[in-house]
């Protein structure tokens, strides 16, 4: 049975045998049909645990950096700490340069850590199918803190919305197009705000217009929580301790209004929603290589032929996956 | 992966070497300098690379290389290809490639060669791997 491979690598990942977690990440980044099987094991019966943060913002603003900070504290409160840090391929070459690590590398050698960088791979999204296919799996084996860094460019990132328990949204000051950034929407989706670099010169003018904004309210409070907030400087170690707690402010009231549980299941919908876009878009970008070399010209035949692929797939879908 | 591993704190050589191959289609984890050997094993585990990149300007590349090595047996993940570069001179190269290190590039390789080489290091070591 081909699945037998798999039982065996979850049974090791449940000891905590990082070879068999990393092995089982790639199979949730490999084809759809491989995910699958994963999911279709670790999903059953269970009941999500983990508390799901996500991190995005600007490029250099320091969302790596403050990860790490973050995970020194976590450490010491016993948790099981999970990184999942994405970054996005070139569409040209296709390939990732993922650099998020260098910031977290101290953390390498805890057995309570796992690290995971993983590329966009041509998804619109920040986050895509093998990201949030990557929260369950850490969520199942028992990970307390699953915290995913995203790059905060495009509407796409609002996916981090339907993911993550608690958002943040780091800054940094003297960025010209901070603004701009801000009324483009990026900024309206987190719970907590970080000015980060906040050891720098600029930063209290910053801090004052970020303020102004959450204050009048341009800037939304969403679920009845009033978005927090706070100075970080994740070089000099300065606010992390508060950017925890704040933090666990937000997971405390998320709890208390339901909204934990109800993430879950947005999360698990999202899930379903990425695994058929996925499989229907590698679908039709095999089926219109072929039509490529095809000698179709009008445009209703060539819809008709790929219309009548993708209606085949999808009746003998059971097959494929 | 390409890693930087060693107390010298340079790394324009790994980070070009890093870009080639990115720019050549791959996705390359980069983990910055100063790593040890166990760091390095620790997390081609966990992003369960399909090869590792080495640079090493300090001049300690054989006893690193070593423990490198001893490292990712230890932890059963010895088919990794590893491929090293930096300041090795020639005449190490043949105790370097006896530790069990796949390949080493000499300073002034061409980076299409290196490109060349990862690409199918990763192929056959895909296909070493049953699943
Ligand atoms: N001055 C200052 N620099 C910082 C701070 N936090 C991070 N950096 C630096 O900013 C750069 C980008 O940090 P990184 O964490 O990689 O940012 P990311 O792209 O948002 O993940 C690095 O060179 C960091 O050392 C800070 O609080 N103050
Ligand atoms: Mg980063």
């Amino acid at each position: 049975m081909i699945e037998e491979y798999i039982y065996d690598y979850i049974e090791k990942a449940e000891r905590n045998d990082k070879r068999s977690i990393g092995r089982l990440l790639t199979f949730l980044e490999s084809s759809p049909s491989q995910a699958f099987k994963v999911l279709n094991i670790i999903l059953r019966n269970n009941v999500g645990k983990a508390h799901v943060i996500g991190f995005t913002g600007i490029p250099g603003s320091g969302k790596s950096t403050l990860i790490s900070k973050l995970i020194h504290h976590y450490i010491k409160d016993n948790y099981k700490i999970a990184v999942i840090a994405i970054d996005p391929t070139s569409p040209l070459s296709r390939g990732a340069f993922l650099g998020d690590r260098i910031r977290m590398q101290e953390h390498s050698l805890n057995p309570n850590v796992f690290i995971r960088s993983v590329s966009t791979r041509g998804l619109k999204g920040g986050l895509s199918f093998a990201g949030v296919a990557m929260v369950e799996l850490f969520d199942y084996l028992g990970y307390n803190k699953i915290l995913i860094e995203t790059v905060g460019v495009g509407q796409a990132e609002t996916d981090i919305m339907n993911i993550a328990h608690t958002v943040i949204v780091a800054t940094m000051p003297g960025v010209g197009d901070e603004i701009q950034v801000l009324k483009a929407g990026v900024m309206e989706i987190a719970d907590i705000y970080v000015l980060n670099k906040s050891d720098k010169e600029e930063s209290q003018k910053t801090f004052e217009y970020l303020d102004f904004l959450i204050e009048s309210r341009e800037i939304g409070s969403r679920i009845g929580w009033k978005p927090k907030l706070l100075k970080t400087s994740a070089l000099m170690g300065q606010g992390v301790e508060e950017l925890r707690n704040s933090i666990e402010e937000h997971l405390d009231y998320c709890t208390s209004q339901g909204y934990f549980d109800h993430k879950i299941n947005l999360r698990r919908k999202t899930l379903v929603k990425l695994f058929l876009e996925k499989t229907l878009i590698d679908k039709l970008s095999e089926e219109f290589e072929e039509l490529k070399s095809m000698n179709v010209e009008d445009f209703s035949s060539q819809l008709n032929i790929l219309r009548k692929k993708i209606e085949y797939f999808l009746r003998e879908f059971d097959k494929y996956i | 992966m390409v890693a930087k591993l060693g107390l010298n704190g340079h790394d324009r050589g790994a980070k070009i070497v890093a870009r080639v191959l990115k720019d050549a289609g791959m996705e390359v984890i980069y983990t910055g300098v100063r790593q040890t050997p166990e760091q390095v094993v620790e997390t081609a585990i966990q992003e369960d690379v399909d090869v590792i990149g080495v640079s090493i300007l300090s001049g300690a590349h054989i006893s690193l290389m070593k423990k490198l090595i001893e490292n990712l047996k230890d932890k059963g993940v010895e088919h990794i290809p590893i491929f090293l570069g930096g300041t090795i001179p020639l005449l190490d190269i043949p105790e370097i490639e006896k530790i069990g290190v796949d390949k080493v590039f000499l300073p002034g390789t061409s980076l299409n060669e290196i490109v060349k080489y990862v690409y199918d290091a990763a192929l056959k070591k895909r296909m070493k791997i049953r699943d």
